[in-house]
C-alpha cells in the first residue's frame, strides 16, 4: 500500500502525498509550477490549448500520448512522465522540429493556441502508423482549434515536420524508460487528504473490493467525462478510484465470443481491433469520437457506463451485438449493451457493481455493419443524430437478423424495434425501405435542441436508411453517399 | 576612432537593396519564436503580485427581471472568500457604455437586462474558490417581458438603440415601379461569437496615491483607461492600461474587454490587493456581446439582362440590451449593402432593435459582411430571375471607374478594380469549366450535389467615426544603436507589431534584433484609437514612420554638420549609415549623436487626410480608400444530412503593396475559414428564456482543421500599389477577406438551386448549417416559397 502518487514533469520528479483528488493536471500545472506556457482556452477538453504529452512505459515500449490537461486529475498521472511545451527545446537550447517547422511556415498568428498544437504535432511525430497525408493530419489535429490562421499554414509546418529527423527525445528514450520503470512497483495507492480519498487499485480483484466497501465511490478511468462534473459543474467527488491503469482491466483479446475489451482500454487503443471486425463504423464514427486527446483518454466502456444518450460507441456496438460485463465482488453478470440502457440517468447497475468489459462478437460473414454520425461538424462534435445498422443479406435480397440502434433519438441509445420488425424477412425493395422510413419515426419522438431540432433528427434517421439501401441494397452503386467519402476522392488533387 | 567603426554591418543586403524582413517583405511574427516554446506572457501568465485576488462575477439568471432582493451572505462567508461587490460599492459612475449613451451599468443595480448580466463580483484566494462562491448567491426576481430577437422586437415595438439611418440616391419607390422587372424577399443571417483562444482578463495593480495600473486583454486601451477613471472617479492620468498582446480580438476586445478591466480596478482599489478577474469560457461567453444577426428585407428593380436599376433595403439587427457599438455596426452594414455594385436609384435603412439579449458588438467586418451578404443574395436573385450566370450579372453591375461609379453615400469610387478582378480570378481557377462540370454532376447523382461560385468584395478602410482615424508613436533610439518601437495599436495576432518593427527596420536600414517592439500602454501613447476597423497598420505605421523619420532627420543633421558632408551624402542602408563616401554603423553615428547632445527620442503622428461623413444625412466621403479582392468555392453538400464540405477555393486578394506578404496571406487564410465558419457550422442558440445555449466549444462550433478547404490557393493581387499615400501604398487586410466566407453561402445555394433544375433561387438563409441546408432542399423539393 503507497500513500502517494507519483510521476514525473519533464525531468522533475513529484511525490504528492495530499493533492485532491480532482486537481486538474491544467490547474496544478499553471498555479502551482508556475507553467504557464500551457494554455486555458476552454477548460471543457474541446480547444485543445491545454494539450500535453504523457509518456508511459508499457510492456518495454515508451507510449506517447497528447491528452487535454484540463480534464486529467493529477491522480491519473501516477507512474508517468509528463511533458509540456516547456520541455520541447532541446538541451542545448534549440527549437524541436515542429516548433521550428511552425515559425518557418507562419503557423502562428495570436500564439495561444500555438503551444497545444505544438504538443499534438509532437505526438502525432511519436505515433506509431499515422497516417501521414491530409487526412491524417486532419486527425492528429482535430482537438485543437484556431481561430486565427485557419489552419493551412499549420498543416504545411505538419508536413514539413514529419519529414524532419529525430528530435531530443529519441536520444532520452533510454534514460526515460529506465525511469519510468523504476516507478512501477505494483503497489495499490490509498490516500486521504482535506479534499478527498484517492483509491489506485492494483487489481480489478482490489477494484471489486474497494467498491464494495465504498460503492458512492467514483470510478474514473480517463475523466473525459467526469472531469466536466468537477470543471464545468463544480461537483465534488469525495471519494475517487482511478481505474485507467489497472493491467487487468486494459485487455484486449481475442475471445471465442468475440473481441474483448477490458473497462480501462481507451478508444484509441481499441481502435486497430475495433476497425478490424467493424471497418466501416470504425471510419465513420470511431475515428470522429472526440479528438485524438479525448481518445487517448476517454474509454470505451466509460463511454457506455456514464449511460449518456448522445454517446457514440453504444449505438454501434448496440447495433453489432455487444454483451457487456459486470462485477460486483466476485459476482459477474452479462447482458446485452441494450439491457443496460434503463432510462435517463439510470443504467442496469447495483451499487457497488462496475463495468468489467465488454465483448463484440465478430460479425457473420454476410453481416452488413454501417454507421453514421451526423453533427454540425465533421470532427470534435457531438452527435445530433448516429444512426447504426447491421443486417444479413440472402442471395435472394431477403433481409434477416437486423439490428438498428440510435444515439441522439431517446433519452437513452436504443433499439429501433419497429423499423428492425419492417425489415426482418422482407425483400430490400424501395417498398421495404419506404416502409422502414414509416416506422422509424414511430420508434423515436426525439428532442429539439441546440444541436438540431426533433424534425431534423427524425428527418435525418430516415434518411440514414436511405443511404444504408443506396450503399447496401441490391440496388447498390458504388457511388458514395456521404460528402466525406466523396471530399477524399476529390481533395487529393492538388495543394496550393 | 570613427574608422573603426566604419565596416560595421549588421544586416545583409537584399536584392531589392533594403533590409530584408524591412517593409514590404516577408518576415515572421515578432513572436512567433516565443509562441511556439510558449513563452510568449499572456495576461495569466503573468507572475501575480503576492496576495493576488482572483475574480468571478455573479450573473443573473433572468433576461428582464426586477431585482427585488440579493441576498449574499453565503457567498461572503464561503470559504476563500475576501470580499463581495456590488454597483453600490462603485465609487465613481457604474457606467461602462463606450458611446457615452449611459446604457450600460458595469453591474446591474435594480433591473436585470439579460441573461448572463453581472451583478456582483466576488474576490477569492484561489479562482476555483470564487467560481464556487459565485454560485451561491440568492437573488429574488420579478419577471418583465423579455425581447429575445428581432421578430419579438418589431411585433413589440421594441426601442432602437440608435438613431436609425437613411441612406438613399434618386426615386426608389418609381425607380422599382418603372422597372422592367423586379422581386423581393428576405434573407436572415446569423450571428457569430469570437472565440478568441484567450477569453476575457485583467489584472490591476494598486500604486500609489490612487493609481492604478491595469494590464488587459484589450483592443483599445485608451477607452478601457477611460472607462476604469470613471468607474473609479479619478482623472484619466492616475490610469495606465498596457497589454503586450492578445490572445486573439477580432473586435470581441474592443469594448467587451472594459469590464473584467473595471471589475478588477474596483476591488484592487477597494481592497488594496492586486486583482485579477479571467473569465472562464462559459461566462465569456454568457456575458460577452457578439456578431449582430440581421434580417434584411430587399426590393430590387432590374432590367431583363440583369442590371440592376434600383435597390431598397431594410436592414434590421439584434442588438441587445444596450448600444454598445451598434450604432456604427449597423451603419457599416449600411455602407456595404452595395458591396461592389453600382445601384442608380437606392434606399438603404436601419433597424438597430434592442433586446434583452447580450450586447451585440464589433466583430471583424463591423457589420460590414451582413450588408454585403444581402447585396450578394440580390445579385443570386437577379441571376434566378434571368437565367444567368451569377458571375455574369456580377460583371454586369460592378462599379465603374468613371461613370456608375457612386456610392449610395455620395462617394466616388475612384479605385475600382472589380471589373478586371472577378474575370481574373475566374480564369486563373477555371470557374465556366467547373461551374460546367458540377452541373454535369449534379445530373446524375441522387445525394451529393455540388456547387461553385465566385464572389468580389469591396471593402471601405477608415473608422466611419472620422476622429478615430488618427494614431501616435513614440520611438527611442538609444546610444547603443537599439531602437524601441511604441505605438497606440495593439497586437491580437494581426502582426501589426510585426509590420511596425518592419517600418523601422527598412527606415534604419537595421535588422530584426536592433528593432524591439514593446507592449501598448497609455503611458507611452496617449489618447488612442481602437485597434479595429483594419486601420491599424495604416495608422499606426504612418504615425511611426513620422516619429522615425524626426530622428532620421536630427540625425542627418548631425552627422552631416559632423562628417562635413551634404544632408543628402548621408543614407541609411541595410550596410550601414551611408555619410559621403564612408559607411559608419549605425550604433557609432548614434553615439556621436549623443555626445553631441542630439535628441534620439520622437513622437510621431497621424491622421487620415481625405474623409468625412455626416452621419444625419448620410452622405460624405467617410474612407479614404476601398481594399478589393475575389473568391470562388466549390462545395459538395449532402441531401440526405445536409453536410457540407468546402472542397477547393481560390483567392486573389488586393493588399496594395503588401507591407508583409507572408502576415498578409495569413490574415486571407484566416480571416476566409472564419468567414466560412460565421456562414455555416457557427450557430448561436438561445432558449425561450433567453439563456444562451451554445456557450462553450462543445456546442458553439467553429471550423476546425479538417474543415478547411482540401485544395486552398491564395494569391496577392500585383504590382496593385495603393493609389492614396498610404503606408510604403499597402491596403489594410485584416477585414476584407472575411467576406470571401460569402462564397461559400452562394455555392451551398448554387449546389441546393440544381434541386429544381436551377429554375428558383433557393434562398438560402445564414448560417447554412446541415439543418438549415436539409429544410432549404425540402422547400426546393415540395416547390414551396421561402419563409418570409
Amino acid at each position: 500500500m503507497r500513500h502517494d502518487i507519483r510521476f514525473y514533469v519533464g525531468n522533475e520528479y513529484h511525490a504528492l502525498a495530499s493533492i485532491a483528488p480532482t486537481r486538474t493536471l491544467l490547474d496544478w500545472l499553471r498555479e502551482e509550477r508556475g507553467l504557464t506556457g500551457t494554455k486555458e482556452g476552454c477548460n471543457e477538453g474541446d480547444c485543445g490549448a491545454c494539450t500535453v504529452l504523457v509518456v508511459r512505459l508499457e510492456g518495454a515500449r515508451l507510449v506517447w500520448r497528447a491528452v487535454n490537461a484540463c480534464i486529467q486529475f493529477v491522480c491519473m498521472l501516477d507512474g508517468a512522465q509528463v511533458l509540456t511545451i516547456e520541455d520541447m527545446r532541446a538541451p542545448d537550447g534549440s527549437l524541436h522540429p515542429v516548433q521550428q517547422a511552425m515559425v518557418e511556415h507562419h503557423g502562428s498568428q495570436c500564439g495561444f493556441c500555438t503551444p497545444g498544437f505544438v504538443m499534438s504535432m509532437v505526438a502525432g511525430r511519436k505515433a506509431a502508423g499515422l497516417a501521414q497525408d491530409e487526412r491524417g493530419i486532419d486527425d492528429m489535429l482535430a482537438g485543437n482549434l484556431c481561430r486565427c490562421t485557419g489552419y493551412a499554414p499549420i498543416v504545411r509546418a505538419m508536413r514539413h515536420a514529419m519529414q524532419a529527423g529525430p528530435d531530443h527525445f529519441d536520444a532520452m528514450a533510454d534514460d526515460m524508460a529506465a525511469r519510468l520503470r523504476a516507478l512501477r512497483d505494483g503497489a495499490t495507492v490509498d490516500m486521504t487528504g482535506p479534499a478527498g480519498r484517492l483509491s489506485i487499485p492494483a487489481t480489478a480483484d482490489g477494484l471489486a473490493h474497494t467498491l464494495l466497501e465504498s460503492p458512492q465511490a467514483r470510478i474514473v478511468a480517463g475523466a473525459t467525462d467526469v472531469g466536466l462534473w468537477v470543471i464545468k459543474g463544480l461537483r465534488d467527488l469525495p471519494h475517487v478510484i482511478s481505474i485507467g491503469q489497472i493491467a487487468d482491466l486494459r485487455r484486449i483479446a481475442a475471445t471465442a465470443d468475440g473481441l474483448y475489451i477490458g473497462a480501462a482500454v481507451t478508444w484509441q487503443e481499441a481502435r486497430a481491433a475495433l476497425a478490424h471486425i467493424l471497418p466501416q463504423p470504425d471510419e465513420e464514427v470511431f475515428r470522429r469520437i472526440g479528438s485524438v486527446q479525448v481518445r487517448n483518454a476517454g474509454t470505451v466502456c466509460g463511454n457506455i457506463a456514464n449511460g449518456s444518450p448522445i454517446g457514440d460507441g453504444p449505438p454501434v456496438l448496440i447495433a453489432a451485438g455487444a454483451q457487456l460485463h459486470l462485477r460486483r465482488g466476485d459476482t459477474r453478470r452479462t447482458l446485452a449493451l441494450e439491457d443496460f440502457f434503463v432510462d435517463y440517468g439510470q443504467q442496469d447497475r447495483a451499487p457497488g457493481e462496475f463495468v468489467e468489459g465488454i465483448t463484440i462478437p465478430a460479425p457473420a460473414p454476410d453481416t452488413l455493419i454501417r454507421a453514421w454520425k451526423v453533427s454540425k461538424r465533421f470532427d470534435q462534435d457531438i452527435s445530433a443524430i448516429l444512426g447504426a445498422f447491421s443486417l444479413t443479406l440472402a442471395p435472394d435480397g431477403t433481409i434477416s437478423n437486423p439490428r438498428i440502434a440510435f444515439g441522439g433519438m431517446a433519452a437513452t441509445p436504443r433499439r429501433a424495434t419497429r423499423t428492425e420488425a419492417a425489415l426482418a424477412g422482407r425483400k430490400w425493395t424501395e417498398a421495404t425501405l419506404a416502409a422502414a422510413r414509416e416506422a422509424i419515426t414511430a420508434d423515436f419522438t426525439p428532442l429539439s435542441d441546440m444541436r438540431a431540432s426533433a424534425w431534423y433528427r427524425s428527418t435525418v434517421a430516415a434518411n440514414l436508411l436511405t443511404r444504408l439501401y443506396a450503399e447496401c441494397g441490391p440496388q447498390a452503386a458504388r457511388a458514395s453517399t456521404s460528402v466525406h467519402a466523396a471530399c477524399t476522392a476529390t481533395g487529393e488533387h492538388a495543394h496550393g | 576612432m570613427a574608422d573603426a567603426h566604419i565596416t560595421a554591418t549588421t544586416a545583409p543586403v537584399s536584392a531589392a537593396g533594403i533590409v530584408p524582413g524591412g517593409a514590404s517583405e516577408s518576415l515572421r511574427h515578432e513572436s512567433a519564436a516565443m509562441h511556439v516554446q510558449g513563452t510568449a506572457s499572456y495576461i495569466d501568465d503573468l507572475p501575480e503580485p503576492r496576495g493576488t485576488l482572483h475574480l468571478v462575477p455573479g450573473l443573473s439568471t433572468r433576461a428582464h427581471a426586477r431585482i427585488v432582493s440579493m441576498n449574499l451572505d453565503a457567498v461572503r462567508q464561503a470559504k476563500g472568500v475576501v470580499a463581495v461587490y456590488t454597483a453600490a460599492d462603485i465609487p465613481g459612475e457604474n457606467q461602462i457604455s463606450p458611446v457615452g449613451k449611459g446604457d450600460e451599468p458595469l453591474l446591474a443595480k435594480d433591473i436585470v437586462s439579460f441573461y448572463g448580466q453581472p451583478l456582483f463580483v466576488v474576490a477569492a484566494t484561489t479562482r476555483g474558490a470564487a467560481r464556487r462562491a459565485a454560485r451561491l448567491a440568492v437573488v429574488d426576481y420579478e419577471d418583465l417581458p423579455a425581447i429575445l430577437n428581432i421578430a419579438q422586437a418589431r411585433e413589440n415595438g421594441s426601442p432602437l438603440v440608435w438613431r436609425p439611418m437613411e441612406m438613399k440616391r434618386g426615386d426608389v419607390l418609381a425607380g422599382l415601379e418603372h422597372a422592367p422587372r423586379r422581386l423581393s424577399g428576405r434573407i436572415t443571417v446569423g450571428g457569430q461569437e469570437h472565440f478568441y483562444l484567450e477569453g476575457q482578463v485583467a489584472l490591476a495593480r494598486p500604486g500609489e496615491e490612487g493609481e492604478m495600473h491595469v494590464t488587459s486583454s484589450t483592443q483599445h486601451p485608451t477607452e478601457t483607461q477611460h472607462m476604469v477613471a470613471h468607474v473609479l472617479d479619478r482623472p484619466a492620468n492616475l490610469i495606465t492600461v498596457e497589454v503586450r498582446r492578445m490572445g486573439g480580438g477580432f473586435g470581441g476586445k474592443e469594448t467587451q474587454a472594459n469590464a473584467c478591466a473595471c471589475l478588477a480596478a474596483l476591488v484592487a482599489d477597494r481592497t488594496g490587493r492586486a486583482a485579477k478577474m479571467r473569465l472562464d469560457r462559459d461566462d465569456d461567453m454568457t456575458m460577452t456581446g457578439k456578431r449582430h444577426d440581421f434580417v434584411i428585407d430587399y426590393d430590387a428593380g432590374f432590367t431583363d439582362d440583369g442590371r440592376i436599376v434600383a435597390v431598397d433595403m431594410v436592414l434590421a439587427a439584434r442588438c441587445g440590451w444596450s448600444a454598445d457599438l451598434s450604432g456604427p455596426v449597423i451603419d457599416r452594414a449600411l455602407f456595404h449593402a452595395d458591396n461592389a455594385y453600382f445601384y442608380p436609384d437606392v434606399r438603404l435603412r436601419s433597424e438597430p432593435l434592442r433586446t434583452n439579449t447580450q450586447s451585440n458588438t464589433a466583430y471583424r467586418g463591423f457589420g460590414g459582411p451582413q450588408g454585403i451578404v444581402a447585396a450578394e443574395r440580390v445579385i443570386e436573385e437577379i441571376a434566378f430571375a434571368t437565367g444567368l450566370d451569377p458571375l455574369e450579372v456580377r460583371l454586369r453591375n460592378v462599379y465603374g471607374t468613371h461613370e456608375r461609379n457612386v456610392t449610395p453615400y455620395n462617394m466616388v469610387v475612384e479605385d475600382s478594380i472589380t471589373h478586371d478582378l472577378l474575370p481574373a480570378l475566374a480564369r486563373r481557377c477555371h470557374y465556366t469549366e467547373r461551374r460546367a462540370a458540377c452541373r454535369e454532376f449534379n445530373a446524375t447523382s441522387p445525394y451529393l450535389r455540388r456547387g461553385i461560385a465566385i464572389t468580389p468584395v469591396k471593402f471601405g478602410i477608415s473608422f466611419t467615426a472620422t476622429h478615430y482615424n488618427q494614431a501616435g508613436a513614440l520611438v527611442h533610439v538609444y546610444t547603443d544603436g537599439s531602437v524601441q518601437v511604441n505605438h497606440g495599436g495593439t497586437e491580437m495576432g494581426q502582426g501589426l507589431h510585426t509590420k511596425m518593427v518592419q517600418v523601422a527596420m527598412r527606415e534604419f536600414g537595421l535588422g530584426t534584433d536592433q528593432v524591439r517592439i514593446t507592449a501598448t500602454t497609455t503611458g507611452k501613447v496617449p489618447n488612442t484609437s481602437a485597434t479595429a476597423a483594419s486601420s491599424g497598420a495604416d495608422l499606426n505605421g504612418m504615425a511611426v514612420l513620422d516619429a522615425v523619420r524626426r530622428i532620421k532627420r536630427r540625425l542627418v543633421e548631425f552627422a552631416a554638420s559632423h562628417w562635413n558632408v551634404g544632408e543628402d551624402a548621408v543614407r541609411f542602408a541595410p550596410d550601414g549609415v551611408h555619410v559621403g563616401e564612408k559607411v559608419i554603423a549605425f550604433a557609432h553615428l548614434t553615439r556621436q549623436a549623443y555626445f553631441a547632445r542630439v535628441s534620439m527620442s520622437a513622437n510621431g503622428f497621424y491622421k487620415t487626410p481625405r474623409i468625412s461623413w455626416n452621419g444625419d444625412t448620410g452622405q460624405g466621403r467617410p474612407f479614404y480608400y476601398f481594399a478589393y479582392g475575389a473568391a470562388c468555392s466549390e462545395v459538395v453538400i449532402d441531401l440526405l444530412t445536409g453536410e457540407t464540405k468546402i472542397d477547393r477555393v481560390d483567392i486573389l486578394h488586393d493588399a496594395g503593396q503588401s507591407l508583409n506578404p507572408a502576415l498578409d496571406i495569413g490574415q486571407i487564410e484566416g480571416g476566409f475559414v472564419q468567414g466560412a465558419g460565421w456562414l455555416t457550422c457557427e450557430e448561436l442558440v438561445w432558449d425561450d428564456a433567453g439563456r444562451l445555449r451554445t456557450h462553450a466549444p462543445s456546442t458553439y462550433k467553429i471550423p476546425a482543421c479538417s474543415d478547411r478547404p482540401r485544395v486552398f490557393n491564395v494569391e496577392l493581387l500585383e504590382n496593385a500599389p495603393n493609389r492614396e499615400h498610404t503606408i510604403f501604398r499597402s491596403k489594410a487586410v485584416g477585414e476584407p477577406p472575411f467576406v470571401h466566407g460569402v462564397s461559400v453561402l452562394q455555392a451551398i445555394s448554387d449546389a441546393l438551386a440544381s434541386l429544381d433544375g436551377y429554375r428558383t433561387c433557393p434562398r438560402l438563409d445564414a448560417p447554412a448549417t446541415p439543418e438549415m441546408i436539409l429544410r432549404t432542399a425540402d422547400r426546393l423539393r415540395c416547390g414551396q416559397p421561402a419563409a418570409g
